[in-house]
């Protein structure tokens, strides 16, 4: 079984076309891109390399930092209610019946099935003005002010339609609909594989349900949390159409200002500048994440 | 002990799990007493481990009633109750070290910082861990991980300690000497011990009272050497120790003797009554180490030996067919003249015993009459 690493003509020919792939299409236009960040517009579409700092340095200005600061935020606080809602959820599917537990992950994977696009724009219909969810509360409302005449206090006023759509509420609701899978996934895998006599014995030392799980299930869970908040934060991070469609005007993320420098303002060094940070700033959180696990690792 | 009050009270328990054919445990009723070492014996899946997660608190009744200690339990949660697992698989908490784990349980009781640093101390000693607190589990052998999962119950010093099979994956050397362990830490702290296995010898070394289960039944519930010499039924005398088992019809069934007509073995007489009806089908159990092994030369010793019987009781030829030797004993597989096999047993009493007999040699056999014992079912 282990021949096929000694035989090197046939590991080649196997490697040969995947490796080309790789370089064709992801080495080398990234490298292209990474050199159009040192470069400057020269035309309208010629690029002259130049070998300058300016995009990066354009890049650090306080209104673009503030940007790339608003998307770290946004993106943790959707990775932090992903985690707090998404933790119950794959705690339930394990500890589901055998029955119901392919339904409830399909439930959980049916999402990735469907486009972005249109899970978006579905979800826009609901929050809109005269989306479901007004509709729902307005009705509420209504009844609620109904029974308020009918035992005799005055009703409140007509009903205001809450302002659902096109803010950073929205942004946040989207990413962490479209991310809770990728939390959820991770999440499910860790607690899967934990020793259920672990739990049991855990009860039995005297400790309630809730302290369980925090002194036991989330230490032992620690590496399925720790990738799922990297495999929802990196996403959310470099997100694009959600706040691209749910969003307000000052709800532009990172990814939004690029497309911009790419397209609209024709300024492909700058964009590229740009989305090398990102990258950067996603290298290094993986890389300290990394570095913990391997000083933890040491520790025990 | 009669005068005591049972610590645990298990009244017509039954398990049954969904969707299972039968019951797990059936209609089981037990009282435990203080202080007992009390040991559950039985054959995979007879409901063992069912039964002492019932009183853990991990697995509800569909019927019956559990008390400990004069209180019901059926709506004490597992955390709210005076018992403490030692789990199969030992359930050591992999990411505490060996301190941590012993003191989890006081932790979470709010004892402080000082009164934990002596207890875990005080538990390790118990259990010979001293020195390896810092340790983590992956960092010990079984036999101590097993020890540690001892102290973390030990350390909560509660009323009953429930042993699931604590000492199944160790070598039999370090479980013989944790079965004596076991057994003496039980005699410093006093506590109350059930213990499960399926290991007969286990059971025999440790128990003051063993409760034989099978198929989700107590079989027999009785002291060590009771369940050995006394098996109330066929299953317990098989599962119990190495048995030679025969068919027959009493024939005589006085106070003070009885006799069994045996067709694979011979005319069986006992020196004491057994309780059945005249003619009706019993079943005889014969231990391999209670039957003396004769050439068939020794006719005049054999008699003589045979004494307690009548004439043509309690005596049997066959032929050699198979021989293992044990070391201290030799084990003989021998082809009764009436086609039927027996086993057994001879100590190796000197260094040469085991060549006095070997393959396909003739010999008889004889039994007392206080040896066999008659089973009805
Ligand atoms: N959670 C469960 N669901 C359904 N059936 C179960 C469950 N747990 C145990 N059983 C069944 O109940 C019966 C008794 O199981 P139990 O675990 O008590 O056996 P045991 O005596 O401990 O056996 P062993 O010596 O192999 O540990 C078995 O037939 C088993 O298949
Ligand atoms: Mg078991």
């Amino acid at each position: 079984m282990e021949d096929w690493k000694r035989s090197r003509a046939l590991f080649a020919a196997v490697a040969t076309a995947p490796l080309t792939w790789l370089t064709l299409f992801f080495i080398v236009p990234m490298g292209v891109i990474w050199l159009y960040s040192f470069g400057t517009n020269a035309g309208l579409t010629e690029i002259e390399i130049s070998g300058t700092l300016a995009n990066y340095k354009k890049a650090l200005e306080p209104l673009y930092l503030g940007i790339f600061a608003k998307s770290l935020v946004v993106a943790g606080i959707t990775t932090a209610i992903c985690l707090v809602v998404g933790f119950p959820v794959a705690l339930a599917i394990v500890f589901a019946s055998d029955k119901w537990k392919p339904w409830l992950l399909l439930g959980i994977m049916l999402p990735f099935w469907t486009n972005l696009l249109i899970r978006t724009y579905a979800l826009m219909a609901v929050l809109r003005t005269e989306g479901y969810a007004n509709q729902t509360i307005g009705w509420l409302h209504d009844r609620f002010g109904s029974l308020l005449t009918l035992v005799g206090l005055p009703a409140p006023g007509a009903y205001e339609p809450l302002h659902l759509l096109y803010n950073n509420f929205a942004v946040v609701l989207g990413l962490v609909y479209v991310h809770l899978p990728f939390m959820v996934l991770p999440l499910y895998a860790a607690l899967d594989r934990l020793d259920r006599s672990l739990i049991e014995a855990s009860l039995d030392l005297g400790a309630g349900h809730l302290r369980t799980l925090l002194l036991i299930v989330a230490p032992l869970a620690a590496p399925g949390i720790i990738s799922g908040i990297i495999i929802t934060f990196v996403p959310a991070l470099g997100a694009y159409l959600t706040p691209d469609l749910l969003g307000g005007t000052d709800s532009q993320m990172i990814a939004n200002v690029i497309e911009r420098q790419f397209k609209r303002a024709n300024n492909w060094p700058f964009g590229a500048a740009l989305s090398f940070l990102l990258m950067y700033a996603t290298f290094i959180a993986i890389a300290i994440q990394a570095l913990k696990a391997k000083q933890a690792e040491k520790r025990g | 002990m009669s005068d005591k009050t049972p610590i645990i009270s298990i009244r017509n328990v039954t398990k049954r799990f969904k969707g299972a054919p039968s019951a797990a445990v059936d209609d089981v009723s037990l009282d435990i007493m203080p202080g007992e070492f009390f040991v559950l014996l039985g054959p995979s899946g007879c409901g063992k481990t069912t039964l002492l997660r019932m009183i853990a608190g991990f697995e509800i009744p569909t019927s019956g009633q559990i008390l400990i200690d004069g209180q019901d339990m059926a709506e004490v949660p597992p955390n709210k109750r005076p018992v403490n697992m030692v789990f199969q698989s030992y359930a050591v908490f992999p990411h505490m070290t060996v301190a941590q784990n012993v003191g989890y349980g006081l932790k979470i009781a709010g004892v402080s910082a000082d009164e934990i640093r002596s207890r875990v101390a005080e538990a390790l000693e118990l259990v010979k861990l001293d020195g390896l607190d810092a340790r983590m589990p992956d960092q010990l052998s079984g036999g101590q991980r097993q020890r540690v999962a001892l102290a973390r119950s030990l350390v909560m010093r509660p009323k009953v300690l429930l042993l699931d099979e604590p000492l199944s994956a160790l070598d039999a050397k370090l479980r013989a000497q944790m079965q004596f362990e076991l057994a003496d830490l039980q005699d410093k702290v006093g506590i109350t011990f059930i213990t499960v296995t399926h290991d007969q010898d286990e059971a025999l070394s440790m128990a003051g009272r063993i409760a034989v289960m099978n198929k989700g039944d107590v079989a027999q519930l009785a002291a060590p050497a009771d369940l050995y010499e006394y098996p109330a039924n066929r299953f317990v005398a098989d599962f119990v120790g190495s048995v030679n088992i025969f068919e027959g019809k009493l024939t005589l069934d006085e106070p003070d003797k009885a006799a069994v007509d045996c067709p694979g073995l011979g005319k069986v007489w006992l020196n004491h009554g057994v309780t059945g009806a005249h003619g009706s089908n019993v079943w005889v159990a014969l231990r391999p180490e209670k039957i003396y092994l004769h050439v068939p030369g020794e006719g005049k010793a054999v008699r003589a030996a045979a004494e307690d019987a009548p004439e043509g009781h309690n005596f049997a030829r066959g032929q050699i067919k198979g021989m293992s030797y044990l070391g201290d004993i030799t084990l003989y597989e021998i082809q009764l003249d009436c086609g039927a096999m027996i086993r057994v047993s001879r100590p190796n009493l000197s260094r040469h015993d085991q060549e006095d007999f070997t393959w396909d040699d003739r010999v008889s056999m004889h039994w007392r009459a206080d040896s066999p014992v008659v089973l009805l079912s």
